[in-house]
Protein backbone atom coordinates (compact mmCIF):
# COMPACT_ATOMS: atom_id res chain seq x y z
CA UNK A 1 0.00 0.00 0.00
CA UNK A 2 1.57 3.15 -1.20
CA UNK A 3 1.85 5.58 2.04
CA UNK A 4 2.09 9.14 2.78
CA UNK A 5 3.76 10.08 6.94
CA UNK A 6 2.50 12.77 8.88
CA UNK A 7 5.59 14.14 9.83
CA UNK A 8 6.20 17.12 12.49
CA UNK A 9 9.93 16.46 12.44
CA UNK A 10 9.97 15.03 16.03
CA UNK A 11 10.76 11.47 16.93
CA UNK A 12 6.93 9.87 16.93
CA UNK A 13 6.19 10.53 13.34
CA UNK A 14 9.47 9.37 12.26
CA UNK A 15 9.45 6.35 13.99
CA UNK A 16 5.86 5.60 12.51
CA UNK A 17 7.24 5.89 9.42
CA UNK A 18 9.85 2.99 9.91
CA UNK A 19 7.69 1.16 11.12
CA UNK A 20 5.70 1.74 7.96
CA UNK A 21 8.68 1.14 5.92
CA UNK A 22 8.54 -1.91 6.93
CA UNK A 23 5.65 -3.25 6.25
CA UNK A 24 3.89 -0.96 3.62
CA UNK A 25 5.50 1.54 1.13
CA UNK A 26 6.11 4.77 2.25
CA UNK A 27 5.54 7.37 -0.77
CA UNK A 28 6.50 10.60 0.57
CA UNK A 29 6.61 12.84 4.28
CA UNK A 30 3.69 14.95 4.77
CA UNK A 31 4.45 18.41 6.69
CA UNK A 32 2.64 21.00 7.69
CA UNK A 33 4.09 24.08 8.93
CA UNK A 34 2.29 26.25 11.56
CA UNK A 35 2.71 29.64 11.97
CA UNK A 36 0.95 29.80 15.78
CA UNK A 37 3.27 28.41 18.10
CA UNK A 38 0.39 27.38 20.53
CA UNK A 39 -1.36 24.85 17.48
CA UNK A 40 -3.31 22.48 18.45
CA UNK A 41 -2.29 19.65 16.09
CA UNK A 42 0.76 20.36 14.86
CA UNK A 43 4.39 20.47 16.52
CA UNK A 44 6.24 23.56 15.83
CA UNK A 45 10.02 23.85 16.77
CA UNK A 46 11.80 23.40 13.99
CA UNK A 47 9.27 21.78 11.53
CA UNK A 48 11.07 23.80 8.56
CA UNK A 49 13.75 20.90 9.07
CA UNK A 50 11.07 18.36 7.93
CA UNK A 51 12.60 19.46 4.12
CA UNK A 52 16.12 17.82 5.11
CA UNK A 53 14.42 14.29 6.96
CA UNK A 54 12.57 13.95 3.46
CA UNK A 55 15.98 14.55 1.84
CA UNK A 56 17.78 12.47 4.16
CA UNK A 57 15.17 9.62 4.21
CA UNK A 58 14.64 10.11 -0.21
CA UNK A 59 11.64 10.77 -0.06
CA UNK A 60 9.39 13.77 -1.32
CA UNK A 61 7.79 16.22 0.64
CA UNK A 62 4.00 17.50 0.68
CA UNK A 63 4.49 20.98 2.32
CA UNK A 64 1.58 23.21 3.68
CA UNK A 65 2.03 26.27 5.49
CA UNK A 66 -1.28 26.43 7.88
CA UNK A 67 -2.15 29.55 10.20
CA UNK A 68 -2.47 27.14 13.11
CA UNK A 69 -5.59 28.50 14.59
CA UNK A 70 -7.67 25.83 16.10
CA UNK A 71 -10.61 24.14 13.51
CA UNK A 72 -8.76 26.29 10.60
CA UNK A 73 -5.78 24.55 10.77
CA UNK A 74 -7.41 21.06 10.03
CA UNK A 75 -9.01 22.55 6.46
CA UNK A 76 -5.05 23.05 5.50
CA UNK A 77 -4.28 19.31 6.77
CA UNK A 78 -6.89 18.31 4.65
CA UNK A 79 -5.52 20.16 1.79
CA UNK A 80 -2.31 18.45 2.49
CA UNK A 81 -3.42 15.08 2.49
CA UNK A 82 -5.48 15.87 -0.90
CA UNK A 83 -2.14 17.13 -2.60
CA UNK A 84 -0.29 13.90 -0.88
CA UNK A 85 -2.53 12.13 -2.63
CA UNK A 86 -3.08 13.58 -5.88
CA UNK A 87 0.86 14.01 -6.35
CA UNK A 88 1.77 10.98 -5.12
CA UNK A 89 -1.25 8.44 -5.41
CA UNK A 90 -0.98 7.38 -2.04
CA UNK A 91 -3.89 5.39 -0.11
CA UNK A 92 -2.87 5.90 3.25
CA UNK A 93 -1.65 8.23 5.89
CA UNK A 94 0.38 7.37 8.99
CA UNK A 95 0.68 9.02 12.00
CA UNK A 96 2.70 9.11 15.35
CA UNK A 97 -0.30 9.76 17.51
CA UNK A 98 0.11 8.07 20.87
CA UNK A 99 -2.64 8.99 23.21
CA UNK A 100 -3.75 12.31 21.46
CA UNK A 101 -7.79 10.89 20.81
CA UNK A 102 -8.12 14.85 19.96
CA UNK A 103 -5.62 14.26 17.17
CA UNK A 104 -6.73 11.20 16.20
CA UNK A 105 -10.72 11.49 15.49
CA UNK A 106 -9.33 14.65 13.73
CA UNK A 107 -7.23 12.73 11.31
CA UNK A 108 -9.25 9.98 11.04
CA UNK A 109 -11.97 12.27 9.78
CA UNK A 110 -10.32 13.42 7.17
CA UNK A 111 -8.43 10.25 5.97
CA UNK A 112 -11.93 9.08 6.00
CA UNK A 113 -13.66 11.92 3.49
CA UNK A 114 -10.76 11.40 1.76
CA UNK A 115 -10.63 7.50 1.39
CA UNK A 116 -7.61 7.06 2.69
CA UNK A 117 -6.61 4.17 4.86
CA UNK A 118 -5.01 6.05 8.75
CA UNK A 119 -2.23 4.15 10.15
CA UNK A 120 -1.29 5.00 13.99
CA UNK A 121 1.68 2.28 14.73
CA UNK A 122 2.23 4.16 18.33
CA UNK A 123 -1.56 4.11 19.10
CA UNK A 124 -1.32 3.26 23.37
CA UNK A 125 2.01 1.51 22.74
CA UNK A 126 4.21 0.91 25.93
CA UNK A 127 5.98 4.46 26.25
CA UNK A 128 9.18 3.10 28.28
CA UNK A 129 9.28 0.41 25.44
CA UNK A 130 9.12 2.51 22.43
CA UNK A 131 11.16 5.01 24.42
CA UNK A 132 14.02 2.44 24.69
CA UNK A 133 13.50 1.48 20.99
CA UNK A 134 14.50 4.64 19.84
CA UNK A 135 17.95 4.17 21.36
CA UNK A 136 18.30 0.97 20.13
CA UNK A 137 16.70 1.27 17.03
CA UNK A 138 19.82 4.00 16.14
CA UNK A 139 17.29 7.27 16.38
CA UNK A 140 19.26 10.58 17.23
CA UNK A 141 17.39 12.82 18.84
CA UNK A 142 17.29 15.84 20.93
CA UNK A 143 15.20 17.41 22.77
CA UNK A 144 13.80 20.82 21.05
CA UNK A 145 11.52 22.34 23.10
CA UNK A 146 10.30 22.44 27.31
CA UNK A 147 7.18 23.29 28.17
CA UNK A 148 6.17 22.15 31.65
CA UNK A 149 8.53 22.09 35.19
CA UNK A 150 10.66 20.47 36.21
CA UNK A 151 12.25 20.75 32.77
CA UNK A 152 14.83 23.26 32.92
CA UNK A 153 17.25 24.84 30.22
CA UNK A 154 19.61 22.13 30.80
CA UNK A 155 17.12 19.97 29.42
CA UNK A 156 17.81 21.72 26.33
CA UNK A 157 19.65 20.01 23.15
CA UNK A 158 20.25 16.78 25.52
CA UNK A 159 20.01 14.02 22.82
CA UNK A 160 17.44 10.84 24.40
CA UNK A 161 20.01 8.01 25.57
CA UNK A 162 19.74 5.59 28.38
CA UNK A 163 20.68 8.39 30.70
CA UNK A 164 17.83 10.60 29.98
CA UNK A 165 15.14 8.29 29.94
CA UNK A 166 16.29 6.88 33.29
CA UNK A 167 15.94 10.95 34.41
CA UNK A 168 12.75 10.95 32.68
CA UNK A 169 11.41 8.11 34.62
CA UNK A 170 12.80 9.61 37.91
CA UNK A 171 10.46 12.64 37.66
CA UNK A 172 7.35 11.42 35.48
CA UNK A 173 5.39 10.20 38.49
CA UNK A 174 6.12 13.13 40.65
CA UNK A 175 5.41 15.83 38.20
CA UNK A 176 3.14 13.71 36.22
CA UNK A 177 5.58 14.24 33.02
CA UNK A 178 4.74 11.16 30.16
CA UNK A 179 8.12 9.79 29.08
CA UNK A 180 7.24 10.29 25.53
CA UNK A 181 6.21 13.69 25.76
CA UNK A 182 2.32 13.18 24.73
CA UNK A 183 1.06 15.22 26.71
CA UNK A 184 3.24 18.35 25.17
CA UNK A 185 6.02 18.73 28.04
CA UNK A 186 8.53 18.20 25.49
CA UNK A 187 8.99 18.26 21.83
CA UNK A 188 11.83 16.83 20.45
CA UNK A 189 14.11 16.80 16.95
CA UNK A 190 15.03 13.60 14.85
CA UNK A 191 18.58 14.12 13.53
CA UNK A 192 19.38 10.54 12.46
CA UNK A 193 17.34 7.34 11.66
CA UNK A 194 18.34 3.89 10.43
CA UNK A 195 16.59 4.52 6.92
CA UNK A 196 18.46 8.26 6.75
CA UNK A 197 21.22 8.09 4.60
CA UNK A 198 22.43 11.06 5.64
CA UNK A 199 22.35 12.47 9.19
CA UNK A 200 21.44 15.95 9.68
CA UNK A 201 24.33 18.49 11.50
CA UNK A 202 22.97 21.72 13.43
CA UNK A 203 25.12 24.54 12.35
CA UNK A 204 23.73 27.35 13.97
CA UNK A 205 21.18 27.16 17.14
CA UNK A 206 19.28 29.88 19.29
CA UNK A 207 17.68 29.07 22.57
CA UNK A 208 15.69 31.38 24.70
CA UNK A 209 14.55 29.78 28.43
CA UNK A 210 12.11 31.00 30.87
CA UNK A 211 9.64 29.67 33.49
CA UNK A 212 9.99 26.08 32.32
CA UNK A 213 9.28 26.88 28.66
CA UNK A 214 12.07 27.19 26.19
CA UNK A 215 13.02 26.26 22.78
CA UNK A 216 15.87 25.40 20.69
CA UNK A 217 15.22 27.10 17.28
CA UNK A 218 17.91 25.58 14.41
CA UNK A 219 18.56 28.48 12.33
CA UNK A 220 21.15 26.39 9.71
CA UNK A 221 21.55 23.00 9.00
CA UNK A 222 23.24 20.19 6.99
CA UNK A 223 23.12 17.31 5.29
CA UNK A 224 26.37 15.67 6.31
CA UNK A 225 27.99 11.79 5.63
CA UNK A 226 26.92 8.91 8.39
CA UNK B 1 -4.84 -18.19 28.74
CA UNK B 2 -7.13 -15.72 25.97
CA UNK B 3 -6.46 -16.26 22.23
CA UNK B 4 -7.01 -13.01 20.42
CA UNK B 5 -7.62 -13.26 16.88
CA UNK B 6 -6.17 -10.39 14.91
CA UNK B 7 -9.08 -9.34 12.17
CA UNK B 8 -6.44 -6.83 10.11
CA UNK B 9 -5.99 -7.22 6.73
CA UNK B 10 -3.20 -9.21 6.62
CA UNK B 11 -1.08 -11.22 9.33
CA UNK B 12 1.66 -8.83 11.29
CA UNK B 13 -0.08 -5.89 9.19
CA UNK B 14 0.86 -2.17 9.90
CA UNK B 15 -2.89 -2.32 11.77
CA UNK B 16 -1.17 -4.77 14.48
CA UNK B 17 0.39 -2.42 16.64
CA UNK B 18 -2.77 -0.36 16.42
CA UNK B 19 -6.06 -2.76 17.10
CA UNK B 20 -4.32 -6.23 18.72
CA UNK B 21 -1.04 -5.00 20.78
CA UNK B 22 -3.11 -2.23 22.96
CA UNK B 23 -5.85 -5.60 23.95
CA UNK B 24 -2.83 -7.52 24.67
CA UNK B 25 -1.35 -5.39 26.94
CA UNK B 26 -4.54 -5.05 29.10
CA UNK B 27 -5.27 -8.63 29.22
CA UNK B 28 -1.67 -9.10 30.00
CA UNK B 29 -2.14 -6.92 32.94
CA UNK B 30 -4.58 -8.55 34.26
CA UNK B 31 -2.27 -11.42 34.18
CA UNK B 32 -3.46 -13.26 31.93
CA UNK B 33 -1.08 -14.95 29.26
CA UNK B 34 -1.95 -13.93 25.46
CA UNK B 35 -1.84 -15.91 22.29
CA UNK B 36 -2.39 -13.89 18.91
CA UNK B 37 -4.01 -15.73 15.73
CA UNK B 38 -4.79 -13.97 12.38
CA UNK B 39 -8.32 -15.20 11.38
CA UNK B 40 -7.34 -15.83 8.03
CA UNK B 41 -4.49 -18.20 9.54
CA UNK B 42 -5.47 -22.53 8.63
CA UNK B 43 -6.30 -23.38 12.31
CA UNK B 44 -6.91 -20.42 14.39
CA UNK B 45 -7.72 -22.52 17.36
CA UNK B 46 -4.59 -23.78 19.64
CA UNK B 47 -5.51 -25.99 22.98
CA UNK B 48 -5.72 -24.68 26.57
CA UNK B 49 -7.77 -21.49 25.21
CA UNK B 50 -10.09 -20.24 28.24
CA UNK B 51 -11.60 -16.74 26.41
CA UNK B 52 -11.09 -15.16 23.08
CA UNK B 53 -11.07 -11.84 21.87
CA UNK B 54 -11.93 -10.92 18.55
CA UNK B 55 -10.12 -7.17 17.61
CA UNK B 56 -10.90 -4.23 15.73
CA UNK B 57 -9.39 -2.95 12.32
CA UNK B 58 -8.90 0.22 10.86
CA UNK B 59 -11.87 2.34 9.37
CA UNK B 60 -11.45 1.39 5.62
CA UNK B 61 -10.18 -2.41 6.40
CA UNK B 62 -13.60 -4.42 5.77
CA UNK B 63 -12.53 -7.41 4.44
CA UNK B 64 -12.96 -9.51 7.44
CA UNK B 65 -17.09 -9.26 6.45
CA UNK B 66 -15.76 -11.43 2.61
CA UNK B 67 -14.91 -14.22 5.00
CA UNK B 68 -17.47 -15.23 7.43
CA UNK B 69 -16.85 -18.74 7.37
CA UNK B 70 -13.54 -17.99 8.87
CA UNK B 71 -15.07 -17.48 12.08
CA UNK B 72 -17.76 -20.95 11.95
CA UNK B 73 -14.66 -22.87 14.64
CA UNK B 74 -16.32 -20.13 17.41
CA UNK B 75 -20.00 -21.37 17.09
CA UNK B 76 -18.04 -24.83 17.73
CA UNK B 77 -17.08 -23.66 21.81
CA UNK B 78 -18.36 -23.23 24.13
CA UNK B 79 -15.92 -20.60 26.30
CA UNK B 80 -16.73 -16.55 26.92
CA UNK B 81 -15.91 -14.49 23.69
CA UNK B 82 -15.51 -10.69 23.52
CA UNK B 83 -16.03 -9.05 19.97
CA UNK B 84 -14.69 -5.40 19.69
CA UNK B 85 -15.38 -3.68 16.67
CA UNK B 86 -14.87 -5.66 14.02
CA UNK B 87 -15.16 -8.53 16.01
CA UNK B 88 -18.54 -7.29 17.49
CA UNK B 89 -19.42 -7.78 13.47
CA UNK B 90 -18.23 -11.07 12.92
CA UNK B 91 -19.87 -12.24 16.31
CA UNK B 92 -23.55 -10.57 15.29
CA UNK B 93 -23.35 -12.31 11.58
CA UNK B 94 -22.19 -15.51 13.31
CA UNK B 95 -25.37 -14.98 15.36
CA UNK B 96 -27.90 -14.49 12.36
CA UNK B 97 -27.42 -10.75 12.66
CA UNK B 98 -27.15 -8.24 10.06
CA UNK B 99 -24.02 -5.48 9.69
CA UNK B 100 -25.51 -2.46 8.84
CA UNK B 101 -23.91 1.22 7.97
CA UNK B 102 -23.86 3.17 11.07
CA UNK B 103 -20.29 5.36 10.49
CA UNK B 104 -18.96 6.58 13.79
CA UNK B 105 -15.20 8.52 14.72
CA UNK B 106 -14.15 9.60 18.08
CA UNK B 107 -15.85 10.22 21.68
CA UNK B 108 -19.36 9.50 22.02
CA UNK B 109 -22.20 9.18 23.99
CA UNK B 110 -22.80 5.49 25.35
CA UNK B 111 -26.28 4.77 27.24
CA UNK B 112 -26.12 1.58 29.37
CA UNK B 113 -29.54 0.23 28.52
CA UNK B 114 -29.66 -2.90 30.86
CA UNK B 115 -27.25 -3.82 33.79
CA UNK B 116 -24.65 -5.86 32.71
CA UNK B 117 -21.84 -7.94 34.78
CA UNK B 118 -19.61 -6.17 31.93
CA UNK B 119 -20.94 -3.50 30.96
CA UNK B 120 -22.15 -2.19 34.19
CA UNK B 121 -25.36 -0.10 35.70
CA UNK B 122 -27.20 1.81 33.13
CA UNK B 123 -25.88 4.68 32.73
CA UNK B 124 -24.00 7.17 30.24
CA UNK B 125 -20.70 7.08 29.60
CA UNK B 126 -17.61 8.22 26.55
CA UNK B 127 -16.36 6.14 24.47
CA UNK B 128 -14.34 5.89 21.34
CA UNK B 129 -15.47 5.25 18.17
CA UNK B 130 -13.92 3.61 14.87
CA UNK B 131 -16.24 2.04 12.24
CA UNK B 132 -18.07 2.29 9.31
CA UNK B 133 -20.51 -0.48 10.35
CA UNK B 134 -23.11 -1.62 13.07
CA UNK B 135 -24.93 -4.88 13.80
CA UNK B 136 -28.55 -5.05 14.36
CA UNK B 137 -29.22 -7.64 17.41
CA UNK B 138 -28.70 -11.10 16.78
CA UNK B 139 -31.32 -13.47 17.54
CA UNK B 140 -31.12 -14.99 21.50
CA UNK B 141 -28.76 -11.62 22.17
CA UNK B 142 -29.43 -8.53 24.52
CA UNK B 143 -29.30 -5.13 23.68
CA UNK B 144 -26.79 -4.05 26.66
CA UNK B 145 -25.93 -0.12 25.73
CA UNK B 146 -26.58 1.95 22.48
CA UNK B 147 -25.31 5.35 20.66
CA UNK B 148 -27.31 7.74 18.48
CA UNK B 149 -25.78 5.46 15.55
CA UNK B 150 -25.75 2.06 16.75
CA UNK B 151 -26.21 -0.95 19.43
CA UNK B 152 -23.07 -0.30 21.05
CA UNK B 153 -22.99 -3.42 23.05
CA UNK B 154 -25.26 -7.30 23.23
CA UNK B 155 -24.76 -9.77 25.13
CA UNK B 156 -25.72 -13.19 24.35
CA UNK B 157 -28.68 -15.00 26.43
CA UNK B 158 -26.96 -18.28 27.57
CA UNK B 159 -23.63 -18.04 26.38
CA UNK B 160 -21.02 -15.75 27.45
CA UNK B 161 -20.54 -14.08 24.05
CA UNK B 162 -20.60 -9.96 24.38
CA UNK B 163 -19.75 -7.78 21.52
CA UNK B 164 -19.49 -4.10 21.74
CA UNK B 165 -18.38 -1.72 19.13
CA UNK B 166 -16.52 1.33 20.84
CA UNK B 167 -13.12 0.72 21.41
CA UNK B 168 -12.38 0.12 25.16
CA UNK B 169 -8.32 -0.13 24.87
CA UNK B 170 -8.87 4.17 24.72
CA UNK B 171 -9.96 5.47 28.00
CA UNK B 172 -12.46 2.49 28.74
CA UNK B 173 -10.14 -0.93 29.50
CA UNK B 174 -12.31 -1.85 32.62
CA UNK B 175 -14.59 -3.93 29.43
CA UNK B 176 -11.72 -6.13 28.56
CA UNK B 177 -10.30 -6.24 32.55
CA UNK B 178 -13.76 -7.41 33.17
CA UNK B 179 -14.03 -9.40 30.53
CA UNK B 180 -10.59 -10.99 31.84
CA UNK B 181 -12.33 -11.43 35.00
CA UNK B 182 -14.94 -13.34 33.76
CA UNK B 183 -12.66 -16.14 32.37
CA UNK B 184 -10.90 -16.12 35.67
CA UNK B 185 -14.15 -16.81 37.84
CA UNK B 186 -14.88 -19.66 35.57
CA UNK B 187 -11.58 -21.54 35.79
Amino acid sequence: MRLGVLCSGGKDSLYACGCAMRKEEVICLIGIRARNPESYMFHTPNVHLVTLQAEAAGLPLVSVETSGEKEKELGDLELALHRAKEEHGIEGVVTGAILSVYQATRIQKICNQLGLWCFNPLWHTDQEKYMESLIREGFLVVISGVFAAPFDETWLGRAIDRELIDDLRRISQKWRISLTGEGGEFETLVLDTPFFSKRIRIDEAESEYANHNGVIRVTRATLEDK
Amino acid sequence: MILLVDLCYRPESLSHPEFVSPIRRIVERSGMIVQVVHYLEPDPVPAGISGIILCGTALKDNGYLEHPDRFDWIGEISIPVLGICAGMQALARLLGGEVVEAPEIGMTDVAVTRKDEIIGAERIFSAYELHTFGVTLPPGCRELARSEACIQAFRHREKKWWGVMFHPEVRNDWVVERFVQVIGADR
